[in-house]
């Protein structure tokens, strides 16, 4: 299991994920900067990510759909803030139409990602700040599927 | 002093996961209750223990009518309860509210997880 530590603080709404992984910087920053690599971990199997755009620069906007099993779509949107491959990206996550325009009345997760070398591999922190409960409520049900997709590898290693 | 988990909520069914909900007034109060970073350091301060409104007043430096406007926030909120203490007035989290917000970042932490073994997988296959 890659994932290192998780610190969450419900009343600043924040969560700091660390998870170590046995590649270079360079390659961890590729499955971010790629949209086609990225396009293979953003999204759990059942609801897939696709970025039609994809511009990695101070200013810069991603803007991306999920397609469900019924094929319903999905839209959020990045802006990005900050930059310095291949060690540092941050960028406003946020839900839009299928435009990409931002609906900024739900507000934005903020999100840092920090690539660090390690005598293994790379290091990668997330930090994704939350604007509201409603905002993370949200989010997490945008990733619902996530905790289906846990629940049927559980079932799948009882199977065994 | 009922907190929002023994209020009955409408249950939504995403698939098969169902989860509780707050209705959209009470998701506003929460809102608009944590915007305020004198009211998130409030509800730090009494979460693990109850603390006088006078004692919070004197933490910071505004008035104690202000503190008492800014605890009312919170109150409308569901995230403090406050109990009568002889002349005082005790000011408690209420770790039922708290949670529900801790409950949506351990979801939103499963999400993160299954993504890092996604980007293992990836990383492995090369």
């Amino acid at each position: 299991m890659p994932v290192v530590s998780s610190t969450k603080d419900s009343e600043a709404l924040t969560m700091t994920f660390v998870s170590e992984h046995a590649a270079p910087p360079e390659r961890v920053w590729q499955l971010w900067a790629d949209p086609r690599l990225l396009e293979r971990w953003w999204g759990p199997p059942e609801w897939p990510a696709t970025f039609p755009q994809h511009d990695l620069e101070v200013g810069g906007m991603s803007r991306y759909y999920m397609t469900g099993p019924e094929g319903e779509q999905m839209w959020g949107a990045w802006t990005i803030t900050a930059i310095d491959e291949p060690r540092y990206l941050a960028f406003d996550d946020g839900f839009a139409d299928e435009h990409g325009t931002v609906s900024p009345e739900m507000g934005v997760t903020r999100a840092v990602v920090s690539i660090d070398p390690t005598d293994d591999g790379a290091r990668m922190t997330i930090e994704s700040t939350f604007e509201s409960v409603e905002q993370l409520e949200q989010m997490v049900a945008m990733g619902m599927q996530e905790g289906m997709t846990q629940a049927l590898e559980q079932i799948d290693e009882l199977l065994v | 002093m009922r907190g929002l988990a023994d209020i009955a909520r409408p249950r939504v069914t995403y698939n098969f996961m169902v989860v509780d909900r707050w209705t959209d007034a009470e998701i506003d109060r929460i809102f608009q209750a944590l915007a305020d970073s004198t009211r998130r350091d409030i509800v730090g301060r009494v979460v693990e223990e109850g603390c006088s409104v006078s004692v919070l007043a004197s933490a910071y430096d505004m008035s104690f009518a202000a503190v008492q406007k800014h605890v009312a926030v919170l109150e409308r909120a569901s995230l403090v309860t406050k109990v009568r203490r002889g002349r005082e007035q005790v000011v408690h989290g209420n770790l039922d509210t708290i949670r529900g917000a801790a409950r949506l970042l351990d979801e939103y932490e499963a999400l993160w997880r299954s993504r890092a073994r996604r980007i293992d997988d990836l990383l492995s296959e090369n």
